[in-house]
């Protein structure tokens, strides 16, 4: 079998031409500043925070909800943003692991998991990151086994989880302060 | 000041914590995306594959002469077979590459490739090792009888005798069912073409950019100058990415051939049905043991199901004879004989995956132990006691050389801290309230920092071994260590370091280390086989050590005085038992800026290369879990974890835990949770993560870790290798640990992994329906 001649050129409209009509406007908070992009309504709020708002610290490990590498905060609660639409965003206030320090100061969780090696190939980090922000924010005096299942939310392949552990209790301890 | 042996936090995570870290698909945001259309049957003939006018797909016509991926050993018993980079006349296995499309966005291109039709004859797969193996099955290749792709063999002039005489023979077959190595960053490439000089960046995620590089270009049949491979952030590897795939060799020459950036980032779907697969093995084990339980002969026949197709460059033997070759682990195995075959199947191709056949010749030799030691009425510890290996450096009875190791202090170490006694006792209560609570041990030794004689006993014509480092000083007094070694989430650089810093004299934030870009890093084989902290490890020292010369050799002129008198430490060099010294930043910039003052050193400046190509070193370690089956659910609980680890000296310590850790968890993943489905007609069944289970913090349990270290002259540093002993040793454990537990029962556990379902088929085979109607035999302690 052979397909037919091959004749694709690099010029990008002959690779694919869409309707550009069907992108809405949606204006939403990201990590404190306002934005507005122009989305499908088929994109996830994964691709827009990554590929429109520039935000590539959020991490897409398995785009069906169960790994949680690319969980944010929206409104202060932990979502999986590969398994929201952007346009759902629209005036909510989002949280990206970018603007978790402030300047050069870390966030407590941040230097917990550098100091107690919480993270390995950092892939899943982002991700961890927001979901323990997102809980210790609601439940400082989270007690251990119910962390344990909050955090089992999430994925990491490298860590066997005990560092993780280790550091969000750490972080816990220093933001009850 | 001294840096190895502390816990010192890892230069690698402040990017990574702020979300800064470039991983590959962060590097595609200009990209044009590639997608592949795949396989959706396992086998057959492709008849036609078309799409509209408008939508050009690539095939293997449009490649042209492109080559196709041909791993070789050079053993008569192995065959090559060639994996074509996009499946031409025949698909082999669901997910197999068959044609390819390039769009503006990742959902365009998902649009574009529903639009491509594939006509394909169907024919029945052969899926599983008995399948592939029947007589008369269906040849995956026509070159291969039997599907067999490798049948090695082994055996000493007293296997039989040694079988005939034996006192207790244990028989049994172990499997262990297939796993996938699931690094939660998916394969990713983005390859960027450059008009000005013609060549290609190919960023991709990868545990070995320049075998990567050599793979592509002898493919495109092109120079290796002609592409430049950087490996960037690594979302973990585990084996996964130490092989050549198609789809990167597509991005490669899409890129050159469209002269624009092409980026190909493979979802879940693709990496858990099309990506490399791993374990699918099964060892039966003939055990022959004297009266007082010595182990007088291992009599194996090992299979691994390879898959469609070999892998470039450890290719599909790498299971398998590693299997061979390593199966008497840390015991005195006098008579051995070993079959081990590698059988192509219609499936997914193998890749290595931590702990290489290792993970499941333990489990089988574990097994093996706690079943003899039940025969003879031994205790589990006395009848390891017996084996284990004691004399170092030991010869194995295939020829390795095990050196200095702690195998029996390991075991008793970890005997100590669980408290056998005390368990026991409790054991016995817990029955009596119809609670089932068991201890399984595991000692193992692995084989770690192989150098090229190890591969070339494997007689790989690519054959891995040695790691390069070139050190250079600039005129700040700032290093870099430009290595070979691809780390991707191990700390290594943090670690290397560490031995640097402890080596010259100076701190190790002054030193940056370089790694994973072809056009920066000497030609190096990558990481694997737990051997970038022992070889590259001991290249830097080796290199550092040059360099310390060189600047002693300027500070001695500097200051007047021999160069043996000349001391450097925390960035000073001093004459000894003075205070008269000279910064190193200040000796650096006169080095570079007075150069004609040093004529000794005007070859290299301050800079030094180094290689090592160690024989490899035998790390060691002894783990036991304490597990609580639930006989009515199936529900195996791990209640304690301990591990005692012996890879020589620590480096880092927080770091060398960490491996541990993680290994374990994929370890304990390997015993009870994850496993890859294949139906009849071989398709996957665990097509997302929420049917391949990869364990959560739910799961796993506290792992508590403790060290010996037995200061090894194979190793210059030291140090051993310890990035796969916790995947290797931890399945061992758990499964003794829940046959001991379900021992009452008449059952014991030869398989994994060993899932709820699979406990209570086994119970119920044993005549056990629920834990109320249960009448197990009279309490038994083997411990």
């Amino acid at each position: 079998m052979r397909s037919k001649p091959f004749t694709l050129s690099c010029a990008r409209a002959t690779f694919y031409d869409r309707d550009m009509s069907d992108k809405y406007d949606i204006t939403f908070t990201v990590n404190g500043d306002k934005r507005t992009i122009r989305v499908e309504p088929r994109r996830s709020l994964a691709d827009a925070l990554r590929e429109d708002c520039g935000l590539t610290g959020t991490h897409l490990g398995c785009e069906h909800g169960v790994c949680g590498a690319c969980t944010v905060l929206i409104d202060d609660q932990p979502v999986r943003s590969c398994l929201m639409f952007a346009v759902q965003a629209e005036g909510t206030r989002v949280r990206t692991v970018e603007g978790l320090a402030i300047g050069d100061k870390l966030h407590p969780l941040q230097q917990a998991f550098w100091d107690h090696h919480g993270l390995q190939c950092g892939f899943c980090t982002p991700g961890f990151l927001m979901l323990a922000v997102g809980i210790l924010e609601r439940r400082p005096d989270i007690a251990e086994p119910e962390l344990r299942e909050a955090l089992s939310s999430n994925l990491c392949r490298c860590t066997g989880y005990q560092n993780i552990l280790k550091s969000v209790l750490a972080a816990a301890a220093e933001m009850r302060k | 000041m001294r840096w190895v042996g502390r816990p010192l936090p890892r230069y690698e995570d402040p990017v990574l914590l702020r979300g800064r870290g470039r991983y590959t698909a962060d590097l595609a945001q200009s990209a044009r995306i590639l997608r592949f259309v795949r396989s959706p049957l396992a086998r057959g003939n492709i008849l036609a594959v078309s799409s509209p006018p408008d939508v050009p797909i690539i095939t293997p016509a449009v490649l042209g002469d492109v080559k196709p991926i041909c791993p070789r050993l050079d053993r008569p018993d192995y065959v090559p077979v060639a994996q074509p980079i996009l499946a031409d006349e025949r698909v082999t296995y669901v997910g197999e590459p068959i044609a390819a499309v390039i769009a503006g966005t990742a959902a365009e291109a998902e649009d574009l490739a529903e639009q491509v039709t594939i006509e394909i004859e169907a024919e029945t797969p052969v899926v599983t090792l008995d399948q592939a193996l029947a007589p008369g099955a269906p040849l995956v290749h026509d070159i291969a009888p039997r599907n067999t792709l490798i049948d090695a063999r082994f055996e000493t002039p007293g296997i039989a005798a040694a079988l005939a005489a034996a006192h207790q023979l244990i028989e049994f077959t172990f499997t262990s069912g297939r796993q996938s190595a699931v690094p939660l960053e998916a394969r990713t490439a983005v390859a960027a073409f450059d008009a000005a000089t013609g060549r290609v960046t190919l960023s991709a995620s990868t545990q070995m950019p320049h075998l990567l590089r050599t793979g592509i270009a002898d493919v495109l049949g092109i120079a290796e100058s002609e592409l430049r491979v950087i490996a960037p952030e690594v979302g973990g590897g585990f084996g996964q990415k130490m092989a050549l795939i198609p789809e990167y060799v597509v991005a490669v020459w899409a890129a050159r051939h469209f002269a624009c950036t092409v980026a190909w980032i493979e979802d879940r779907l693709e990496n858990l049905t099309a990506s490399f697969h791993a374990r699918d093995q099964r060892v039966h084990l003939r055990g022959a043991f004297d009266a007082d339980g010595s182990l007088l002969a291992i009599d194996a026949d090992i299979q691994c199901n390879v898959g469609a197709y070999s892998n470039f460059p450890a290719t599909c033997g790498v299971e398998p004879l590693m299997a061979l070759a390593d199966m008497p682990g840390p015991y005195r195995v006098p008579e051995y004989r070993a079959r081990a075959r590698g059988v192509a199947s219609n499936t997914c191709p193998m890749a290595p995956y931590r702990g290489v056949s290792r993970p499941v010749i333990t489990a089988a030799v574990e097994r093996l132990m706690d079943c003899a030691a039940a025969r003879l009425g031994l205790d589990v510890l006395a009848i390891r006691r017996r084996n284990l290996t004691a004399d170092f450096p030991h010869t194995s009875v295939t020829g390795v050389v095990q050196d200095a190791g702690s195998y029996r202090e390991a075991m008793e170490a970890a005997a100590r801290v669980v408290d056998f006694a005390e368990f026991r006792a409790r054991q016995q209560t817990a029955r009596a309230d119809g609670r089932w609570l068991g201890l399984g041990i595991s000692v193992f030794a692995e084989r770690t920092g192989p150098g090229s004689p190890a591969f070339a006993a494997r007689r790989m014509v690519i054959t891995p071994g040695f790691e390069r480092v070139e050190l250079a000083m600039d005129p700040s007094g700032f290093l870099e260590a430009r290595i070979g070694s691809s780390p991707h989430g191990q700390g290594l650089k943090t670690s290397l370091a560490q031995l640097i810093a402890d080596e010259i004299g100076v701190v190790p934030s002054a030193i940056r280390v370089v790694a994973g870009d072809t056009d920066r890093s000497p030609y190096g084989w990558g990481t694997f086989a737990s051997r970038s902290l022992v070889i590259a490890g001991g290249a830097c020292k080796l290199a550092a050590a040059t360099l310390r010369e060189r600047l002693q050799t300027v500070a001695s002129q500097i200051l007047e005085a021999a160069a043996s008198d000349i001391e450097i430490s925390d960035g000073r060099a001093f004459v000894r038992g003075t205070d008269l010294g000279v910064e190193v930043c200040q000796l650096a910039r006169t080095a570079y800026h007075q150069s004609h003052r040093f004529p000794a050193i005007a070859e290299t400046g301050l800079s030094a290369v180094a290689t090592y190509d160690p024989y490899g070193t035998f790390s060691n370690a002894c783990h036991i879990a304490v597990v609580e089956v639930d006989v009515a659910t199936g529900q195996v609980t791990i209640e304690r974890f301990v591990v005692v680890e012996d890879a020589g000296r620590l480096i880092n310590p927080m770091i060398v835990d960490g491996q541990v850790h993680g290994g374990v968890a994929q370890g304990i993943a390997n015993a009870l949770y994850e496993q890859v489905v294949y139906d009849d007609g071989g398709n996957i069944l665990t097509g997302s993560l929420a049917d391949y289970l990869v364990p959560t913090m739910a799961e796993i349990p506290e792992i508590e870790i403790h060290h010996l270290e037995t200061l090894t002259e194979a190793s210059i540093t030291g140090a051993k290798g310890v990035g796969e002993g916790g995947t290797i040793g931890a399945p061992a454990a758990v499964l003794n640990a829940v046959s001991d537990a379900l021992a009452p029962f008449g059952v014991g556990i030869f398989e994994m992994p060993i899932t709820p379902q699979r406990i209570l088929q086994l119970l119920r085979k044993a005549g056990c329906t629920a834990s109320s109607s249960v009448a197990p035999l009279a309490g038994r302690g083997s411990g």
